[in-house]
């Protein structure tokens, strides 16, 4: 089986973020960067399934060269080789699902897996949009019925369970858990109560070095990563106001009801 | 040439080291501070994801890392909990005689199975009667036919409770000194030996800590390292390439220490503004920062020059020294700090006042350390 999976690279959720003097943009001085940890999830699901199935794990990423920084970390997770499609100006999901299109038409793989969103923009549009463009069948939020403390957890079962061109896929839905079956090939997104990612090893890291990393460009894949989406301003959330104590449960729930309405 | 950007796979390591530490050692360090209980979840853990057992060469199953590597990945340890970090590296310090001065045979049986499963070593130096003047050594062995006979004891052993070979180091002729010191691997399930108490200590308390008592034990003669009276040198060579790692706990503790004196300063409010706006706070605050710098950088050259085949003793001994001072300096001064609550055990800080301080005593107490230092010294002018 052949796992195409994504990853991107994400400011690191710990550091504080500052907006840049253009304010259209993020201060970039002195950021560190991190796997994005949705993204984690579905290198972490990929490597189970190859591991049960056979085959192998390709990760990709788009963005500028020292991306391969989160390539090296995927591939010393466990992933057989990377793609890196190296881009440093603006990108908006769109460019990037029409890149991964390229990319999944060179290597025609059973199955794409995703992290259901970035943690830096938010925008949970890359996966969707690549399954649409591929004319693909799509699972998004991949979850599973086992909790994070189970044996198979622990034994590293993959949530996502395949058996012939067939994925059964647990997910997410608002009034609880939904259970879809979707024809393979198909965009699977993963949600953060899939699994819980390893560590890379410190000698993995050391074997990872070896491993292949193809470069690509949005030229040479012939694709016009022009944003469609455009930033106006970015704005720090306002300042959390002191939170109110109340008396007893007749006031917290009046308050609930009047003032925060959320319950009626 | 000077540099001191880390290469992209010494920035992988210390990413995987430090998000270990906050999410696996951090969380759970008040928990062993407080029982005493020894961390066996998380060496597992820390064994899966190879934290331990960095010094055992690649041909023998491990990832061989250089010292400075090492370093880089203790910091981060020593960051999440030192107690649990001594615990880890209590297995290279009980295989590095043997990665030293071992036949291939037995670094094929007493270093490789390390590699493949999760066991643990423990080394065997100091004893009741003998700390700083470890040549003064009791524990002996004699030579009984085809076997040795081991009698003794030995305090002080990290690990010793869980461990399933131990290093230790005996004299065959107390009259020889340092000369007559042998390096023998045992194993803990041979007949004669028995562990004896587990300290209460005041810190690294999820580290075990235990007396091992030995009894008319036959060591074959296959388990002595080198030649009989090489075991001082033994251990010597040893201390000076694991001192960097006590050296670069020293900084871990003391970094923990300084980002919650940091982070506090700015929280806490007195006479309406936070502490952080006080000069007397800033003042020490940059101290700390300055001396944490300062003390990474002597480690790291002492790991370099090891790393480098360079006589390096002055200044792993220089590392540890002022490391591990530091720490003891840093971890006060973040209680101080913390006023009133830096003294109670619901804030992070004074558990890491009392961890730093063992970094000044064991693996060569600072005093030893400055006995070194003056000895190099005097003799280069």
């Amino acid at each position: 089986m052949k796992i195409l999976c994504t990853v991107k690279r994400v400011t690191d959720p710990e550091v504080k973020l500052k907006i840049g003097a253009d304010q259209k943009s993020i201060a970039t001085d002195n950021l560190k960067y991190v796997l994005n940890p949705f993204d984690e999830i579905a290198v972490e699901e990929a490597i189970r399934l190859r591991d049960k199935h056979q085959g192998e794990v390709i990760v990709v990423s788009v963005g500028p060269s020292d991306v391969s920084t989160q390539l090296r970390t995927a591939l010393a997770m466990g992933a057989d080789r990377a793609i890196q499609i190296v881009h440093a100006g603006e990108l908006d999901s769109d460019g990037v699902a029409r890149l991964l299109q390229k990319v999944y038409e060179q290597e025609k793989p059973d199955v794409v897996l995703m992290g259901k969103l970035s943690v830096d923009n938010d925008s949970w549009q890359a996966g969707p949009l690549l399954a649409e463009y591929l004319g693909l069948p799509q699972a998004t939020y991949a979850s599973k019925n086992d909790s994070l403390e189970s044996d198979n957890e622990k034994n590293k079962v993959p949530g996502i369970t395949i058996e012939g061109t067939t994925a059964t896929v647990v997910r997410e839905a608002d009034g609880g858990i939904e259970t879809l079956k979707v024809q393979l090939p198909a965009v699977i997104t993963t949600d953060l109560r899939l699994n819980i990612p390893r560590y890379p090893s410190l000698p993995n890291i050391m074997k990872a070095k070896k491993k292949e990393i193809k470069e690509h460009t949005p030229q040479s894949l012939g694709v016009d990563v022009t944003p469609k989406v455009r930033v106006l301003k970015f704005e720090l959330p306002p300042a959390r106001k002191a939170g109110v104590k109340v008396a007893d449960s007749a006031e917290l729930l009046a308050k609930l009801r009047s003032e925060a309405k959320v319950i009626s | 040439m000077i540099g001191f950007e880390l290469s992209d796979d010494q920035k992988a390591l210390q990413e995987t080291a430090r998000k270990f530490a906050r999410n696996e050692m951090w969380p759970k360090a008040p928990h062993h501070d407080k029982t005493s209980e020894f961390p066996h979840e998380i060496m597992k853990k820390a064994f899966e994801a190879g934290l331990m057992n960095l010094s055992i060469p690649q041909d023998l199953g491990g990832p061989g890392f250089a010292i400075l590597d090492q370093c880089i990945i203790t910091e981060e340890i020593a960051y999440g909990c030192v107690g649990m970090g001594t615990s880890m590296m209590a297995n290279d310090l009980a295989l590095t005689p043997i990665i030293l001065a071992g036949t291939p045979e037995q670094k094929q049986r007493f270093v490789k199975p390390f590699a493949e499963k999760l066991k643990y070593a423990s080394f065997g130096l100091t004893e009741p009667g003998h700390g700083s003047d470890a040549a003064g050594m009791e524990t002996r062995i004699e030579k009984k036919g085809d076997h040795y006979l081991l009698n003794g004891s030995k305090c002080w052993i990290t690990n010793g409770g869980v461990a399933d070979q131990l290093t230790v180091f005996c004299t065959i002729d107390r009259k020889l000194g340092p000369k007559g010191i042998c390096a023998i691997v045992v194993d803990k399930n041979m007949p004669g030996v028995s562990v004896g108490k587990h300290e209460d200590k005041m810190g690294q308390r999820a580290s075990e800590t235990v007396v091992l008592n030995f009894e008319d034990v036959k060591i074959p003669f296959d388990r002595l390292l080198g030649k009989e009276g090489e075991g001082f040198k033994i251990a010597m060579q040893t201390l000076d390439r694991t001192r960097p790692l006590v050296a670069i706990s020293g900084v871990g503790v003391a970094r923990a220490a300084l980002e919650h004196a940091v982070k506090y300063s700015k929280e806490r409010k007195q006479f309406g503004q936070p502490i952080s706006g006080f000069q007397g706070i800033q003042f020490m605050l940059a101290d700390m920062a300055a001396d944490v710098e300062a003390s990474r950088l002597l480690t790291w050259e002492s790991a370099w020059m090891i790393d480098a085949g360079k006589p390096a003793s002055m200044y792993s001994s220089f590392a540890k020294r002022v490391s591990t001072d530091t720490a003891m300096k840093v971890t006060t001064d973040a209680v101080q700090v913390f006023g009133g609550y830096g003294y109670v055990k619901e804030y992070p800080v004074e558990k890491l006042m009392r961890d730093a301080k063992l970094l000044q005593i064991y693996e060569g107490t600072n005093q030893i350390q400055r006995v070194v230092i003056a000895r190099e010294l005097l003799k280069q002018f």
